[in-house]
Formats: C-alpha cells, sequence, structure tokens
C-alpha cells in the first residue's frame, strides 16, 4: 500500500475548517487507548484533561495567564517564520525584557508613580527588541545563521538573569536566597476582573497584539512584502524590498513583544525576579505559531488550546492519577494529530492508486525552513 | 595519569556524544531535513540503551537496541514531515517533547539502578605512551566509533556516489526528482540514520558517561548538536572540531573554578555558548563558502506530483 | 459529538460520586519541583510521603502530587489547584513556592500549608519546615580529614544559596577540627541536576589533586566517577551506596517520613498549629547511611561526632570560627545564630574558592 498526496489546486476550505476537529478527535480516541493502556478510566481521563480546566471561573482566568505569553510570543514569531527568519530564542527575549523591564522596581524601589508600570512595558519591548537585534545584525551584517546564534543567546541571557538575581540585585531582605525584592504595588500590573481570579493585562495585550498583526499581515502592503521577501527573496528584491530591512524588522517585532510577554509575566503573575521565570514559553510558541498556521488569529486558539494542555495535563494528574510523563507524550501526540491533519488543506491523499499525471516537481505555499539565504 | 592527559581524557568524553548526534542530524540536513527532534531521539536512546543493558547485563545489546530505537523513533518524524510534509520545526519540537515524556515512562523502573559500564578497549603497551597513550588507544569502543563514523561520513559525502545523490536532493529536490532520483525514499534513510546516531549518542550518556538512567539526562545536549551542525557548516570535521572545542570550554571553566578564580561561575558557564557564536560569525563571514556548504533545499517539504 | 457529551456528562456525574465517598478520608498533596524519579530532592520528598502513607494507612489518607512544578507563574496555579480540590494539606517543596503558598493559603484559611525551606508565614495556616542538613556536613568533614592523605577534599556545589554555604562551611570546619590545614576545593556546577555535568566537575576536582569527592547536587554520577577513579566519595540526598560500594563513605539521607506522618496525624487530630520547624539528627530529619569503607577508628570518630550533634550537646557552628579573610566570627564558645546560618553568604577559613557574591 502507498500513502500519496495530491496536491490541491487550491486550499480546501472545508478542511482549513474542520482539521482541527479531526485532529481533536483522533487524539481523543488515542488519549482513550493510552489512558486505558494505563489501567484509568479513558472517560474521566479526557474529562479532566479538556473539560474540567473550563469549568470554573479561577481555572479560566489561570487559562488566560498561560495563553498570554503563549500567544503574544506567538504572533511575533509569526512574522519571522512567515518572513523566513529563524528566530528560535524568543525565550533568550522573553528573559531579557523581563530584566530590563525590572529596572525600575528593582534598582529604583523607591521610585513609585503611575509613571513606572507604563516605562516599564515600554523599556521590556526595548529589551527584548534589543537582544532580538543581535542575531539580526549578525545575520545580515555577517551572514551568521540565526538559529544558532540566537539559540545561544538564550543560555547567556538565563545564566545572566542567574547571575542577576543572586548578585547585585539580590532582595537585600530575603536572607541571601536567589530572588529580587518583591515588585511595590505601583510596578504591578494589575488583573483585569480582580474580582473572579487573577489574569492580568498581559492577556488584553497579546489578543490586541495578534488584532493588530493580524490587520497588518493581511490587510497593508507591509504584510505582502512579508510574504513575498519569505516566499522568494529573489522575487521580493526585483519588487524593490529590502530583506536587510525586513531581517530587522521580523526580529524587532519578534522580540519586541516577547520582551513584553517577559516583563507582564514578571509584573503580573510572578511579583518579582527570580532564576528562572519562564517554563520554557519561548520554545513552546514555535509549536504555537505553527499550529496557529502563522495566523495570529489562529494563533490566539493555537495559544488557548496549548494553554488547555498543560492546565488540563495538571487536572489529569491529580483526578485521576496519572503522571506528568503520560501528559507529556499526550501533549506530543496531540501536536502530531494537528500537524498531520493540516496536510489535508492542502493535499488530497490516495491511498494505493496508480499515477495519474506526469512526474512534475512542485512548489510550496509552506513558509520554507532554510538556512542561510543571503 | 599526567593531569594533561586526564583532561583530555574528560574533553574526549564530553565531546563524544555531541559528536554522534551532530553527525547524525548533519547526514539528515544534508538531504534537506531538519530534525530538531534530537534531543528527544537522544533521551529515548539512553532510556533504551539503560534497559536493555541492565536487563541483558550486556551494554553492546543496550547500544545497538538504543540505535534501533533510535532509527524507528525518528521514523515517525520522517512519515510525518516526508509522507504528510507537515512542517519540519514544529514536528521536530513535538518529537522532542513526546521522546522526554514517553523515555520518562518507560524508564520509571530503572531509576536509583546502577547500570552496566561498557567497558573501556586497553591496547597494551600502547595505551601506556605518556600523554596520548590513553587518549588514543584506551578509550571506550564508541569513542572509537565516533571517529570512525566522522570519517566514514565524510567519504560518503564527498567521496562516494550515493553520497553525490544524497547532497544532490538536500540542495535542490526539484532538479533531483526529475533526474529520477527517490527524494522521499533517500529522505527516509537519511532521517533515519540521524535518528540512530543520536540513539547511539543518547545510550553513551546511559553506559558511559554517567551509566545509569534518570529523567531528562540529556540535559539539552541533543539542542547543543543541532547548533553544532550549522556551526561546522555542514561539514563533518568541523562538527568533530566543534565538538572537542565546547567540550574544551566546558571542562575548562570547571578547572578554571577548581584553581578558585574568582569569576562569577554563571560568567564561565555562558562561555561554551558566547565561543560558539564568536566562531559562528568568524566562519560565515565567507558568505561564498558558506552559501557552498547549506543544503539549499534544507527543511523544505517536497512532494512529488504523480 | 453529541454523544461524546453526553458521555463526558455521565463521566462527571460518577466522577462527583467518587468524590463524595472520598470525603472522609483526610487529602494530603504535595508539589514536587522534580521529577520524582530525580532520584535525589523530589524522590526523596516522595519516598516519604509513601512512608506517610503506609504508616498512616490508604484507608486513613489519600495523596495526589503533582511533579516538574516550575517554580514561577504555574507554581501558584498548582497549588491553588490543590486547594480546591479538596486537600486538606498541601505541601510545597521546593524554596521558590515561597510566594505563591502564601498568597493561595491567604485565599483558602481552611487549607493547611507547609512550605519546605522558606521562612515566610504570612498566614496562619502556613508552616514551614526544613533540615540542618550542615549537621550531617559536618560529620563528613571530620571523616574526610581523617581519610583524605592529601588534605584537600573537592565539593560539588549547586547555587550558592545559604543552605549550600552553610553545608560548605560545615564540611570545613568538621574537617579542620581534625586536620586544622585541611582545605576544599569548590565547583559550582550552576545545576541541581545534570548528571554529565556533575561527573564532569567531580573529574575536574580529581585531575586538580583532590582525593575524596563531596556533592551539593542531587544526581549519582559524582560517586560513580570516584569510584571509577578509586576514591573515596560522600552520596547526597539517598543512600548512594548501590553506585559506589567500594566509594561511599557515607551519605546524608533526607528522611522526610516521620515529619509529614506527623503533620498529616495532625490534621486528622485537629492538633495542625503553625509551626517553624528546622529538624536536625535529633529529630531523625537528618540520617546518615551506614558508615562504611573507612576503618574502624575514623567510623568511631565520626559515630561520636554524630552523637554529640543529635544529642544537642554540640552545634557545629561553635567558635572559635573565623572568616575566610582571617576576621573573627564567632569568639570562643559562641553559638552562630540561627537567624545568621539562614542567611548565611561568607565563607569560613580554608575554603579555596571565592564566593559567588
Amino acid at each position: 500500500m502507498r500513502i500519496e498526496l495530491v496536491k490541491r489546486p487550491q486550499q480546501s476550505a472545508l478542511f482549513a475548517a474542520i482539521s482541527p476537529f479531526i485532529a481533536f478527535a483522533i487524539t481523543l480516541v488515542a488519549g482513550a487507548i493510552l489512558f486505558s493502556l494505563l489501567g484509568k478510566a479513558p472517560l474521566n481521563g479526557l474529562y479532566a484533561y479538556f473539560v474540567e480546566p473550563l469549568t470554573e471561573v479561577w481555572s479560566l482566568h489561570e487559562l488566560a495567564i498561560k495563553a498570554a505569553p503563549l500567544i503574544m510570543i506567538g504572533v511575533g514569531l509569526s512574522i519571522c517564520f512567515m518572513s523566513n527568519n529563524w528566530n528560535i530564542g524568543a525565550e533568550g527575549q522573553f528573559v531579557v525584557g523581563a530584566i530590563a523591564g525590572s529596572i525600575l522596581p528593582v534598582v529604583f524601589p523607591d521610585f513609585q508613580s503611575p509613571l513606572v508600570l507604563p516605562l516599564m512595558l515600554l523599556m521590556g519591548i526595548a529589551g527584548g527588541a534589543a537582544y532580538a537585534a543581535i542575531p539580526a545584525l549578525l545575520k545580515v551584517r555577517f551572514n551568521t545563521n540565526e538559529i544558532l546564534s540566537s539559540l545561544m543567546l538564550v543560555y547567556v541571557a538565563q545564566l545572566f538573569l542567574d547571575w542577576l538575581v543572586r548578585g547585585p540585585w539580590r532582595n537585600p531582605e530575603g536572607y541571601n536566597f536567589p530572588e529580587t525584592r518583591n515588585f511595590h504595588a505601583s510596578a504591578v500590573l494589575p488583573e483585569v476582573l480582580p474580582m473572579s481570579g487573577r489574569a492580568h493585562w498581559g492577556f488584553v495585550f497579546a489578543i490586541l497584539a495578534a488584532l493588530i498583526l493580524w490587520f497588518l499581515v493581511s490587510r497593508t502592503l507591509k504584510g505582502f512584502e512579508i510574504r513575498l521577501l519569505g516566499q522568494s527573496p529573489r522575487a521580493g528584491r526585483f519588487a524593490g524590498f529590502s530583506s536587510a530591512r525586513m531581517v530587522f524588522f521580523a526580529f524587532l517585532v519578534a522580540g519586541g513583544l516577547a520582551g513584553l510577554a517577559g516583563i507582564c509575566e514578571v509584573s503580573g503573575a510572578i511579583g518579582q525576579l527570580r532564576p528562572t521565570i519562564s517554563p520554557g514559553y519561548g520554545f513552546a510558541a514555535i509549536i504555537v505559531a505553527f499550529l496557529g498556521r502563522l495566523n495570529p488569529l489562529g494563533i490566539i486558539a493555537a495559544g488557548l488550546v496549548l494553554a488547555l494542555s498543560y492546565l488540563g495535563g495538571e487536572a489529569a494528574q491529580i483526578s485521576i492519577g496519572v503522571s506528568d510523563k503520560t501528559v507529556r507524550v499526550f501533549q506530543g501526540l496531540l501536536l502530531f494529530f494537528v500537524l498531520a491533519c493540516d496536510t489535508l488543506i492542502h493535499y488530497r491523499v490516495q491511498i494505493g492508486k496508480a499515477p495519474a499525471v506526469q512526474p512534475k516537481a512542485q512548489s510550496h505555499e509552506q513558509p520554507e525552513a532554510a538556512h542561510g539565504h543571503g | 595519569m599526567g593531569m594533561v592527559e586526564a583532561i583530555l581524557l574528560t574533553i574526549a568524553t564530553a565531546a563524544t556524544p555531541l559528536l554522534l548526534a551532530a553527525i547524525g542530524e548533519l547526514v539528515s540536513e544534508r538531504s534537506g531535513v531538519l530534525n530538531l527532534g534530537v534531543e528527544g531521539m537522544m533521551v529515548m536512546g539512553a532510556v533504551t540503551g539503560f534497559a536493555v543493558a541492565y536487563t541483558t547485563g550486556s551494554p553492546w545489546l543496550g547500544a545497538v537496541a538504543a540505535i534501533v530505537v533510535g532509527a524507528l523513533f525518528s521514523l515517525l518524524f520522517g512519515f510525518l514531515t516526508l509522507t504528510l510534509v507537515t512542517n519540519q520545526v514544529a514536528t521536530g519540537l513535538a518529537l522532542t517533547l513526546l521522546g522526554l515524556g514517553l523515555s520518562g515512562m518507560i524508564g520509571e523502573r530503572f531509576i536509583g539502578l546502577p547500570g552496566v559500564k561498557m567497558e573501556t578497549i586497553s591496547i597494551p603497551f600502547l595505551s601506556d605512551l605518556p600523554l596520548v597513550g590513553r587518549l588514543v588507544f584506551g578509550q571506550d569502543p564508541i569513542f572509537y566509533i565516533s571517529i570512525a563514523l566522522t570519517a566514514a561520513v565524510t567519504w560518503f559525502l564527498f567521496r562516494s556516489r550515493a553520497g553525490l545523490t544524497m547532497r544532490a536532493v538536500g540542495d535542490s529536490h526539484d532538479s533531483a526528482h526529475a533526474l529520477g532520483i527517490k527524494v522521499i525514499a533517500i529522505r527516509y534513510l537519511a532521517v533515519m540514520f540521524g535518528g540512530a546516531c543520536a540513539g547511539l549518542a543518547g545510550a553513551y550518556l546511559s553506559l558511559v558517561y554517567t551509566p545509569q538512567w534518570v529523567e531528562n539526562m540529556t540535559a539539552g545536549r541533543g539542542w547543543i548538536a543541532l547548533a553544532l551542525v550549522v556551526f561546522a557548516s555542514w561539514r563533518p570535521w568541523r562538527v568533530l572540531a566543534g565538538a572537542y572545542l565546547f567540550g574544551a570550554v566546558s571542562i575548562g571553566q570547571l578547572h578554571a573554578q577548581a584553581l578558585g578564580i574568582g569569576i562569577p561561575s554563571q560568567f564561565l558557564s555562558a562561555l561554551p555558548y558566547l565561543a560558539t557564536i564568536v566562531v559562528l560569525v568568524l566562519i560565515s563571514r565567507n558568505r561564498r563558502l558558506t552559501m557552498m556548504n547549506t543544503p539549499a533545499s534544507l527543511g523544505r517539504p517536497f512532494v512529488p506530483d504523480r | 459529538m453529541k454523544k461524546t457529551i453526553l458521555a463526558l456528562a455521565a463521566a462527571t456525574a460518577l466522577m462527583s460520586v467518587g468524590t463524595a465517598m472520598a470525603q472522609e478520608k483526610t487529602k494530603a498533596c504535595f508539589i514536587y519541583v522534580g521529577p520524582i524519579g530525580d532520584f535525589g530532592w523530589s524522590y526523596q520528598h516522595h519516598q516519604g510521603v509513601l512512608e506517610m502513607q503506609k504508616e498512616i494507612g490508604e484507608d486513613k489518607v489519600e495523596i495526589a502530587y503533582l511533579e516538574s512544578v516550575p517554580e514561577g507563574a504555574d507554581a501558584e496555579r498548582a497549588i491553588e489547584r490543590f486547594a480546591r480540590s479538596g486537600c486538606d494539606i498541601v505541601f510545597t517543596t521546593s524554596f521558590g513556592y515561597m510566594d505563591a503558598t502564601n498568597k493561595v493559603a491567604g485565599r483558602f484559611p481552611d487549607v493547611k500549608f507547609e512550605h519546605a525551606t522558606g521562612y515566610k508565614r504570612e498566614h496562619p495556616n502556613v508552616s514551614t519546615y526544613n533540615s540542618k542538613f550542615h549537621e550531617g556536613r559536618y560529620v563528613q568533614g571530620v571523616i574526610a580529614a581523617s581519610m583524605s592523605e592529601v588534605g584537600t577534599a573537592g565539593y560539588i556545589a549547586s547555587f550558592p544559596i545559604p543552605e549550600v554555604v552553610m553545608g560548605i562551611d560545615a564540611f570545613v570546619l568538621g574537617a579542620q577540627s581534625v586536620n586544622p590545614d585541611f582545605k576544599v576545593k569548590v565547583v559550582w556546577a550552576n545545576t541541581w541536576f545534570d548528571p554529565g555535568k556533575e561527573a564532569d566537575a567531580a573529574k575536574a576536582l580529581i585531575d586538580q589533586g583532590v582525593d575524596i569527592i563531596t556533592q551539593h547536587t542531587d544526581s549519582t554520577a559524582p560517586m560513580q566517577v570516584a569510584a571509577e577513579r578509586g576514591i573515596k566519595a560522600f552520596g547526597q540526598a539517598s543512600d548512594m551506596i548501590e553506585f559506589g560500594p567500594e566509594t561511599q563513605l557515607t551519605s546524608i539521607v533526607d528522611d522526610w517520613g516521620p515529619y509529614y506522618i506527623e503533620r498529616v496525624k495532625a490534621v486528622m487530630d485537629g492538633t495542625w498549629e503553625q509551626i517553624d520547624v528546622w529538624g536536625g539528627m535529633g529529630a531523625g530529619h537528618v540520617v546518615m547511611a551506614p558508615y562504611a569503607n573507612m576503618p574502624d577508628d575514623v567510623k568511631k570518630l565520626a559515630e561520636e561526632t554524630e552523637a554529640k550533634i543529635a544529642s544537642g550537646e554540640f552545634d557545629p557552628f561553635t567558635g572559635p570560627i573565623n572568616k575566610q579573610d582571617g576576621s573573627v566570627w564567632l569568639k570562643e564558645g559562641e553559638v552562630a545564630e540561627e537567624g545568621v546560618l539562614l542567611g548565611l553568604n561568607f565563607y569560613v577559613e580554608g575554603v579555596d574558592d571565592q564566593l559567588p557574591q
């Protein structure tokens, strides 16, 4: 038996709409099998995973908290990936944004005014963007591969934060434990609906960022430029666009948003700097960007789904007693199914049929993950 | 054993798993497939290697099993990215997630058990030579495999017909396809080779480096291996140089600490990463040379229209 | 789709019945920072939990736990989830959960919270608990100085927090009580858990000429390296004798079982009260693995030291003690205050390292 894909003349609107649901259905079946194999009641497992986190208000707040950085970073990265810039160092830009944004409350704790918070957010954006500018500069100036340089800079940023909170920025009243002083009240990002839960304004910023970028990409010339340069740098140059400038644009947007996500997380959800402030948001957001098919609106949905899978994983650990290993396997499967089902949008699957058309290679609309484009 | 010799040995041990995983990924990328799931395949190799060696008592069986499991696990990635043309970056990340979870589930029984260490080979007389004796003639078998593999891959890529075909696939799958080359089949083989190498690299950790199984024991080495491939601009011997350089810097910082140099350890720990960037900038400044070695079709999906 | 919804609704109904029936049991919940398979910190906590459940009985106490919960925003959610899911007492077992524990405790006054290794108790339903591991390290120092031929030990450290610094100082003081010229070389691995890196650190120290290895990181890798190189070593967190049958001198075993038994029982009896426990050998929180691979006279000395500390007759931090720069810290007979120890950020004389500041 052979599985063959036949390219559809154009994207299937039907499958674009229903492929997430097919993926979800397969995941439910796979999850049921997985839970049964582990000797757990499959329905209880699936309920805990996908429904329980959505049944309570506080849990919805938590979903928003978890999804906010994923969406914010994810939409920024979508600009990078669409324009063929492989920034996988968002985690580092997140950290540097958090550090830059924390300068005011940590180093100048006596400066307390309504101005503090806006300044912090701006400094967070600036920090993340500046850090993202390094791989962009190296790429444009020295042709250095950005996958590698941005990834290496993640480790450097994490170690720098580690040094700061154990050294110069350590809380003077904190018994020498590695953490900064707690942010004062005017440096804390407020909650959106303080009565019902602790979701902060970061989620609102994330949605706004997604909407703005959606408009930019789909309704403006800049969006055309991004996509054209991503699909074919050559064609882009003929159209008079500069790929060097696009490299900077994409990295600065992605870095700025990652930095904003960083300072929002620190100011809104944690309240101080600590040696580790992110459980890998910068990397998870790469998955989110692709799950959302690099479409800012799709990324909102993808961010919420991935956040749900974390929350559901915890709920499943507690209510049916599976281990966090099972949860990670389940997450991996979910991603595989979603990715695989998206194939149906661009291709028809034929099983075991004779070739109908002459061999001819194809060009593709999917973004190309190529290294070292000049 | 002198201090210099001891340090060199330590560096070789630190470099070998990186070299193995990176050589495998290099072959995969030369065929045009970017597999970011190295960490996941490596950790699967580590748990398989340990489990089989512990159960059978033979580290050799463990290593072979790790190679097989690494290759099978990469097949999953291959099926998605090659047959179903999913996005390679996202699929690779998902593979890592799956590998870390699955290895944890498999390994639960083996936590806290001392493993079976693969014995070093010691060539009598020669291994007693000063300075290089142990380094060249008294290492563990996988060390020799890693060096031999580097040589073999170099020969394959640049001297053999099959290697030429594979590079053609990586450089332009459209032209290769037009010439009647089976692009997808070749990529499947390359991906599986990458998985097998990553599996062996993982087994090196659980059978030689630190003979035990603990969750997440690869601790990010798969990502370093990925970085090394680009760092080496897809050249096998440069991968070797890069792996040893990285090993040397990470061991060097530990020695600097033990000597009592008062630099914050975070800065010393950051050195290998900064060094990688600096060397990378130096190498890639020569635009023409980099372009020549980069597989032009890397990461692009391919579907024969038939 | 409709069927699924119905099935899920049925499942909900079933589950709520299940919860209702479980109400009579006391529910104890635990949050771990690492995987329980780390064979170190989280593993030992989990062993203590299993011991507690066995002691009290599975019919009386129900346990739930979350592994690998990142410190930060996720911790608060995980703790709150426990508080809402019917837990009577929640143990949060890493320093980084401190603020999150206190925040959630304020919102759930009826649930008891126990935070390991922290110092904040902002609400009456929060207790803190920790162990005096440095007592064990003093004994290790005594053994190290008795066993070492070169007079230098290698110390693989994780992060420069007070607990680790305290351990290094106690080790040095113990060693100097036997050999006043004893030196310690320190390597900061900057990780709690990375077998490869810990092994490399052990090799680096051995290559620099130390002949005893001790560690304040969690994996068994340094023990294996020491065994391979034929020198002696101390284990950490659990008994690692399997990994170095002829190598391990002893190990500081974190035994959380007795504390968990005591506290869960207190919840069941209704006698739970806020406390701040810093238990050492006397309380059974710090246990030394059997002394092995040493001559009888060293073993005797170690046992005597352990007994003196356990009975409270002797405190490892008793003067005269000088700081690393030679200035006086504690005068003859003076004992360090606990408050100072909890924030300790300097070395005593004899450490061959500069403390990262």
